[in-house]
């Protein structure tokens, strides 16, 4: 018989803040790792497809078209997009990880062994987002590592580099997240990709220069929040950028606490997920 | 009242004027109140779409009630919800976990949900899918596993936090005679070593045989809640179908007793549950008839049941 013969507990026993802490400590880890694991047992189709897209960009812009472009800002138009096209991968990467997920847990019902946990909702976020993140910049990585087959690079600012491409993932991984939480159908978490996703990445400066745009182009693309992200990675890799790099930091983390309050509001309604 | 006593006085669950209407209108729960003692097998009955999955939905946090409130052990799900999930085992009637992944990788990781570090969750997964006797499938995708081994799993699944109370939702709903004594036979153990249990089921032969105290909810209002000795104590008529031979086609008229011939070999005997038996075994026998063999005509709880939900104006039920 099982072990439950032990002496039983009159009353719900308290749990003191540290106890909850580490219970939280543990439960964001397994989330992360099991998002972690998912990724890398289905890595046909989460980091092989990236590599091979990327390659075709590389091949295909930097080398066929790239050559009879010339030189931008000082650089090869090879080396001008690859931060462009590194930061496309980690946002595309992020944001399918974590649709794909949290909507495929929602589909399998899986999703009510979180709810039904004692985990509180900014936990399941977080675990959710680090997942994600990490998918991001593991494709990020792969991408870059390819990259170095077709041009050489020096990166300028290590630090800014890093948490941009951090702050990028984050950011679609909790727009991500929201649209999971909406969704109802496949067709759902497929919608925003290819109408919002992929327009706003390729206007957002992966492949130009946004000062070679004429007026209002040029304001108009000031609203799209991926500019900030390319434009201040392409200044951690390159040292060059169309916008000041405190200005896309503010940008990033004013997107980050936007999109993460309303993850937790939606998440804590149980919005899509309770009736 | 000595302590350990004044806190035995609290219940495992305490629900209060539960109400719960969906977006549709549909009222589920209609001011639902109920207590369930600590170390109780409780069975929560009614007909389908009797408002039991709602209540167990908000117990577990997967429904939002709509006003009300209920307590375990003491917490109460608006004031306290982490704690009472730590308390709470649930075994949901849908198979809800991920196809893809193993038995014993679903088992660690709702263990780690619950804040319990990997070191301590995998001797406990290994020892509950041995219990339930699926530790061979442990390793394998959950994809690959009877309708059965399914229903275990999520009973191992839901004893990963080690509750003191234990919600299984209809957990033997198709599972095949064997499997379901099995289980049966694990989740007796669980409630004799302490854990209170809650079971919902359609087998009503099921409840009648595990459970010591009963609620019957229909359209979303308990229209019972009773012990089980009590509730079956009403039942006033009890019928029998008997197994004969000697019988020659003229039925003996007998005393208190309806007898009804169904064929040749069997009769029905129809008497108030306070008859002597042995009074109709014997004026049986003086008509020249002698009973083989006897069983009950449909099980008693399922008689009472039936009973009470026409009553509440469910005709359908059964």
């Amino acid at each position: 018989m099982n072990d439950l013969a032990r002496p039983r507990l009159t009353d719900a026993p308290t749990y003191a803040a540290p106890v909850r802490a580490r219970a939280n400590f543990v439960a964001l880890g397994t989330i992360t790792r099991r998002e972690v694991r998912r990724m890398l047992r289905i890595w046909t189709q989460t980091l092989v497809p990236p590599a091979i897209t990327m390659t075709l960009y590389f091949v295909i812009f930097g080398k066929v078209i790239g050559s009879r472009v010339g030189p931008m800002h000082g650089f090869s138009y090879m080396q001008y997009i690859v931060p462009g096209l590194v930061m496309m991968s980690v946002i595309n990467n992020a944001y399918g990880n974590i649709t794909s997920s949290f909507f495929g847990s929602k589909f399998g019902r899986y999703v009510e062994e979180l709810l039904a946990s004692p985990m509180p909702s900014w936990v399941v976020l977080t675990g959710y987002v680090s997942g994600a993140v990490l998918r991001g910049l593991l494709v990020g990585a792969i991408v870059l590592g390819i990259a170095l087959f077709f041009t050489s690079l020096h990166i300028a600012h290590p630090f800014v580099a890093i948490t941009t491409v951090i702050l990028g993932a984050t950011i679609f991984s909790l727009a991500g997240f929201i649209n999971a939480m909406f969704a109802k159908r496949f067709d759902d978490i497929a919608i925003v990709p290819t109408f919002v996703l992929a327009p706003l990445t390729y206007l957002g400066g992966v492949f130009y220069s946004v000062n070679m745009l004429g007026s209002p182009w040029r304001e108009a693309s000031l609203a799209n929040p991926i500019l900030y992200m390319v434009n201040a990675f392409r200044f951690g890799i390159l040292g060059i950028g169309d916008v000041p790099v405190w200005v896309a930091y503010v940008v990033m983390l004013a997107f980050v606490f936007a999109l993460a309050a309303v993850a937790l509001w939606l998440l804590r309604k149980g919005v899509g997920l309770r009736s | 009242m000595p302590a350990a006593d004044a806190s035995r006085a609290v219940p495992a669950l305490e629900v209060e004027n539960l109400r719960k209407t969906y977006s549709s209108g549909v009222q589920a729960l209609k001011g639902v109140s109920l207590k369930v003692a600590q170390g109780d097998f409780f069975a929560l009955l009614g007909p389908n779409g009797a408002g039991k999955s709602t209540l167990i939905g908000i117990l577990s946090s997967l429904v939002n009630p709509t006003s009300g409130d209920a307590r375990v052990f003491g917490l109460s799900i608006h004031a306290d919800r982490g704690g009472v999930m730590r308390q709470i085992g649930l075994v949901p009637q849908e198979i809800n976990f991920n196809q893809f992944e193993t038995p014993f990788d679903i088992c660690v990781n709702v263990a780690g949900f619950y804040g319990i570090p990997r070191t301590v969750a995998k001797p406990r997964a290994e020892k509950y899918l041995k219990e339930l006797r699926i530790w061979d499938k442990a390793f394998q995708p959950t994809r690959m596993m009877s309708g059965g081994m399914k229903r275990r799993l999520m009973i191992a699944r839901a004893m990963m936090n080690e509750p003191r109370l234990l919600i299984l939702d209809e957990p033997t709903a198709g599972v095949d005679i064997e499997i379901r004594r099995s289980m049966w036979h694990f989740i007796t153990g669980i409630n004799r070593a302490g854990t209170t249990v809650i079971l919902t089921t359609h087998y009503l032969e099921e409840a009648e045989k595990l459970c010591r105290n009963i609620a019957i909810i229909d359209h979303g209002e308990i229209v019972e809640d009773t012990s089980m000795r009590r509730l079956l104590s009403k039942l006033d008529v009890q019928s029998f179908l008997l197994d004969v031979t000697g019988f020659e086609g003229t039925l003996p008229q007998l005393d208190g007793v309806k007898l009804t011939r169904l064929d040749d070999q069997t009769l029905e005997a129809e008497m108030p549950s306070t008859h002597d038996l042995n009074a109709l075994f014997a004026a049986l026998t003086a008509h020249g008839i002698t009973v083989t063999s006897m069983r009950n005509k449909t099980n008693r709880l399922e008689e009472l049941f039936v009973r009470l939900v026409e009553r509440n104006g469910n005709g359908a039920a059964a």
